[in-house]
């Protein structure tokens, strides 16, 4: 991919629905804007749309993205200021309308209209792999693919992995979400090991399962700004991964405290 | 029971398909479009062989056959007829119409003369991981060098070799050659078939890799491990 100077695009997908798209853009952005990033999320799933909710932005949202692709307003009247975080921006998807407003190259002219002002553009996806994924990949610049230790979400994202591939936008980046150290202690839950050996790309970070995420969705204050929640710290750390500093991944941790051996293994590189 | 009109089999190399000489062609050759289509992807790209007995099928109709199995992918490879009618417009459209010699390949010919050149057979090479979702279908072998996932399917008529992890799905000698060998590096697939001949990889924790081959004998898939 050619570099585009400003802003890094990073798109989050996942092909299986339900995986935790949306949790990871709005914990990515208040992340990336804690580290003094200047931030724009967009939400890509057009006629799903909850990210406003998860930032906690959803009652202020007054234009929305195809309402700046069809002209009723300027770019900058759909971009809602995060409420703690003067830096980060909100463009909310449209409620209702038709997922065929929105083009690839819509995406693409948006992004560039935003990159000279910002470091981050984080977009989230919906789910599968229709036009809306198209949308939401085409003026990515890096690729976060999300999946759970499940064998039907690691099959999506692998196939998510090839289509990137054949778009040139491959191979991405791979978050593993909602992992339960105790599960995979027993063989119930496939490994981070298991998880890599059959999609082969680069992990960038292991967020484990965690009572505080849905009430935090919930209350639209994302566990990133939560200081005691786990997901939140592995929310943190990947953020600090984007912007190129070496954090090593945190080891699995089981419920009774211990650790999983066999992950110091497999990130022995750091 | 209704009387089959079309009859599909597979061959050395290929498909042989028998069509009665009696009834109404523009009933059977329906019939083996309907055919067909229902099993699409089990006979995509196969070469095919017909026998239509003593019916004479005049030139028009046979290239109508062969475009409507064209459409569905696969080659009207060879007419086989005792009648002139059917023979004539057979070569009129360069079509063979005897199964002797009709296939190069594997068997070495009598050897009159020692020919140095391996002649080989071909293929298609896939140079990278098939992933979920992705199928390749050939009419040769298939040699992937990279995985096939879990999800992936590969569907030849030949031979399958995976320089990599075998865990999709792999049929060799779709059209029905017995002789058709799969090998990987790791062999564990969810599903395996060598022509009419299935397998499926047994559960549980995986051993060690180690390069396997796979191959028919008595009747059943034979997985073992690659002697060098
Ligand atoms: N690490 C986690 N621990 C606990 N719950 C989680 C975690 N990650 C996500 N969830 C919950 O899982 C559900 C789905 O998450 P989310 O909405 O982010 O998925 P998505 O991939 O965006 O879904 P969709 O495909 O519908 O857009 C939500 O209820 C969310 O709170
Ligand atoms: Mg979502």
């Amino acid at each position: 991919m050619t570099a585009k100077a400003g802003a890094r695009v990073v798109t989050i997908t996942s092909g299986k629905g339900g995986v935790g798209k949306t949790t990871t853009t709005a914990n990515l952005g208040i992340a990336l804007a804690r580290l003094g990033k200047k931030v724009v999320v967009m939400d890509a799933d057009i006629g799903l749309r909850n990210l406003d909710i998860v930032m906690g932005l959803e009652n202020r949202i007054v234009y929305d993205l195809v309402d700046v692709i069809e002209g009723r307003c300027q770019l900058r009247q759909a971009m809602i200021k995060h409420k703690q975080f003067p830096e980060l921006y909100l463009i909310p998807a449209a409620q209702t309308r038709d997922k065929t407003a929105i083009s690839p190259s819509d995406m693409v002219s948006i992004t560039d209209k935003l990159r000279p002002e910002f470091d981050f553009i984080i977009i989230d996806c919906p789910a599968g792999i229709e036009r809306g994924f198209r949308n939401a990949i085409a003026a990515a610049d890096e690729v976060l693919i999300v999946t759970n230790p499940e064998v039907s979400a690691v099959r999506d994202a692998d196939r998510i992995i090839g289509l990137l591939e054949a778009n040139n936008k491959g191979p991405g980046k791979l978050i593993l979400n909602r992992m339960k150290g105790d599960m995979v202690k027993k063989g119930e839950m496939l490994s981070p090991d298991d998880v890599t050996d059959i999609l082969s790309i680069k992990l960038i970070g292991i967020v484990p399962e965690d009572e505080n995420v849905i009430p935090a969705s919930n209350s639209g204050v994302p566990v990133a700004l939560n200081e005691n929640s786990k997901a939140g710290i592995a929310f943190r750390n990947i953020a600090r991964r984007l912007c190129g500093e070496e954090v090593p991944l945190m080891p699995v941790q089981d419920t009774s405290g211990g650790f999983l051996q066999r992950l110091s293994r497999l990130f022995g590189g750091n | 029971m209704q009387e089959q009109h079309v009859n599909i089999k597979g061959i050395k190399d290929g498909l042989l398909v028998s069509l009665s000489p009696t009834e109404e062609w523009l009933l059977i050759t329906n019939e083996l479009g309907t055919r067909i289509d229902g099993q699409s992807a089990f006979f995509s790209g196969a070469r095919v062989t017909v026998d239509v007995g003593n019916r004479p099928v005049p030139k028009h109709e046979l290239s109508t056959l062969k475009a409507l199995l064209e459409r569905r992918g696969m080659t009207l490879w060879a007419v086989l007829s005792d009648s002139s009618t059917t023979l004539d417009a057979a070569q009129a459209l360069d079509l063979r119409t005897s199964t002797a010699n009709l296939i190069p390949g594997r068997e070495d010919t009598d050897g009159s003369e020692f020919n140095p050149e391996e002649g080989g057979t071909p293929g298609v090479m896939v140079r990278r991981t098939l992933r979920s979702g992705r199928t390749v279908h050939s009419t040769g072998h298939v040699i992937v060098y990279g995985d096939v996932n879990p999800g992936a399917e590969i569907i030849a008529a030949g031979d399958v070799i995976v320089w990599g992890k075998l865990r999709g799905n792999v049929h060799a000698g779709a059209n029905g050659d017995e002789s058709a060998v799969v090998c990987a590096l790791d062999m564990t697939p969810n599903q395996l078939r060598i022509a009419g001949h299935i397998t499926v990889s047994p559960p549980g924790k995986r051993r060690q890799p180690r390069p396997e081959t796979a191959t028919v004998r008595d009747n059943q898939i034979i997985v073992e491990a690659w002697q060098y």
